[in-house]
């Protein structure tokens, strides 16, 4: 090989099937669709969103989904001063772990921030929702979140 | 012959009796992964005088995504040399798993021997983007949340629970760094001062640069051995009296990301408390993930903590677990150390751990 000369080929790396998401995180989604947050209930009543057939800390079979928030309260938060190009705001946001009201688990989503000093733990924030038509049921029908005192 | 230690795990007293890695550097561009392989299977068989044909398994970690192909742990093998066929299994996990597997085999009785490697090259993709793929496929993956990310929703937990700062994740950066500067292998090794450190601009607020690990092309090789052939092997081995392995849900947002609960579990399953420890290797590739296991493993201050700089000077992917077991093993050959604490961590946020105790007599 001459010096300098590198040789490269595309590589497509695909996953060419259709998976049902089952009718748990399928309520979720579409719930997002239809502009609104469930749950669903695991052990000792506890509400776990975003839902799972099974309760995250005793693997018991969960039942029965419940409305929660649409607002709720920021857990833990990290900025990010320089998004990454398939993150999903372009300009610097916080990652969220939110609280739904209603809820006992947390669900990671973003919100724009400028800076840390904007997103604190405690906060009240509320999901962003895209536009109806544009909803598919997927994780990103929330667009966003934004504090709960902002003008939509 | 010295005998052996009392075993906490197991009732067949296996040690770790060779270690070796590869130079850790941030691109390897001139050798694939078999090439990188072979020096650090050669070193791991003849520092102590054998050959694969003295080894009844051979166990490998490693990740096809990493790679970017199916089935890469198959060309892996071609390092060793698998004619005529050998018994072989691979785990799609750091090597510390690879060499539970081993280590169950051994316990069996069959064989006397093993082989363990591992490797992993984070330099041909974007580790970010690939790292987001072992996450929940309808809840986070979508949302592309790299693990420097997911750490600091971590870091910030901990210091809203009052238990840290900013300034306690410089100061063990800062530590690792300086311990680094007497490992040959280390990557990222310097003498600079907390102080310092904060001045640097946030990764992802609330942890600066220094407070992540760097991005490491790397492999290593362990050879286990099984009572009395462990003392034909090695002087002083390092045996394994503890070992166990714990996972906690994927739903990140189910944990209390401040505590590590398996990593608790695994401690008191691989009896770490049990006698005093000298040293901890801890594999924390987040500065404040070390303080995470600190607790969970209810260490006391003088336990001497990742002597080798731990992952914040290298951090292989699929071997950085391994490589803490081998550095204690070295630790216990050398007489550094008698009783030495060895971690492992996979997934976001100290998922899931291993922890391994290593005793020498």
């Amino acid at each position: 090989m001459a010096e300098g000369t590198n040789y490269s080929a595309d590589h497509v790396l695909e996953y060419p099937y259709v998976r049902s998401v089952g009718p748990v995180v399928g309520a979720f989604l579409t719930g997002l669709r239809d502009g609104k947050i469930v749950g669903i209930r695991g052990t000792g009543g506890k509400v776990v969103v975003p839902p799972t057939e099974y309760d995250p800390d005793t693997g018991e079979e969960t039942s029965g989904m419940v409305d929660v928030g649409p607002e709720g309260t920021v857990t833990s938060w990290s900025w990010v001063p320089h998004p990454r190009p398939k993150h999903p705001l372009t300009t610097p946001f916080a990652w969220v772990l939110v609280r739904f009201d209603g809820a006992d688990t947390s669900f990671l989503h973003v919100m724009p921030a400028s800076g840390p000093d904007e997103v604190h733990t405690g906060m009240r924030v509320r999901p962003e929702f895209a536009p109806e038509a544009d909803r598919v049921g997927h994780v990103n029908d929330i667009r966003h979140f934004v504090p709960v005192d902002a003008a939509s | 012959m010295s005998g052996f230690p009392e075993l906490t795990s197991g009732h067949r007293p296996v040690g770790v009796v060779s270690f070796a890695q590869y130079d850790n550097v941030r691109r390897e561009d001139a050798h694939n992964e078999v090439e990188m392989l072979m020096p650090v299977v050669a070193e791991v068989f003849g520092s102590i005088g054998i050959t694969k044909d003295d080894v009844g398994f051979i166990c490998s970690g490693s990740t096809d995504y990493l790679v970017g192909g199916p089935f890469s742990f198959v060309t892996a093998l071609d390092a060793v040399g698998v004619w005529p066929p050998r018994a072989e299994s691979h785990v799609e996990m750091d090597g510390a798993w690879a060499l539970y597997e081993a280590w169950v085999l051994l316990q069996e009785g069959e064989i006397d021997a093993a082989l363990v490697y591992c490797f992993g090259r984070s330099s041909p993709g974007d580790l970010s983007e690939i790292m987001a793929l072992q996450l929940d496929p309808y809840y986070m993956a979508p949302l592309w949340p790299d693990p420097t990310s997911l750490a600091a929703l971590q870091a910030q937990a901990l210091i809203d629970s009052g238990r840290a700062s900013e300034s306690d994740f410089a100061a063990i950066a800062s530590r690792a760094r300086r311990s680094a500067l007497a490992n040959p292998k280390a990557q990222l090794a310097y003498d600079r001062s907390p102080e310092e450190l904060l001045g640097e601009d946030y990764e992802v607020a609330p942890l600066r640069r220094h407070a992540l690990p760097p991005l490491t092309d790397g492999c290593a090789a362990v050879v286990l051995a099984a009572g009395d052939r462990a003392y034909e092997l090695c002087e002083r081995p390092a045996f394994i009296t503890g070992i166990d392995h714990r996972i906690e849900t994927h739903a990140i947002g189910a944990r209390d990301l401040t505590r590590s609960p398996s990593t608790q579990l695994a401690g008191e399953k691989a009896g770490v408390a049990t006698k005093k420890v000298d040293q901890a290797e801890l594999h924390a590739p987040y500065a404040h993930q070390e303080m995470i296991l600190v607790d969970a493993l209810n260490l006391s201050d003088d336990v001497a903590l990742s002597p080798s700089g731990g992952a914040l000077a290298a951090n292989p992917m699929m071997s950085a677990g391994l490589i803490r077991i081998g550095e204690s093993a070295r630790a216990i050959w050398s007489g550094q150390a008698d009783r030495a604490v060895a971690h492992a961590t996979s997934g976001p946020c100290l998922q899931q751990n291993l922890v391994c105790v290593l005793e020498g007599v």
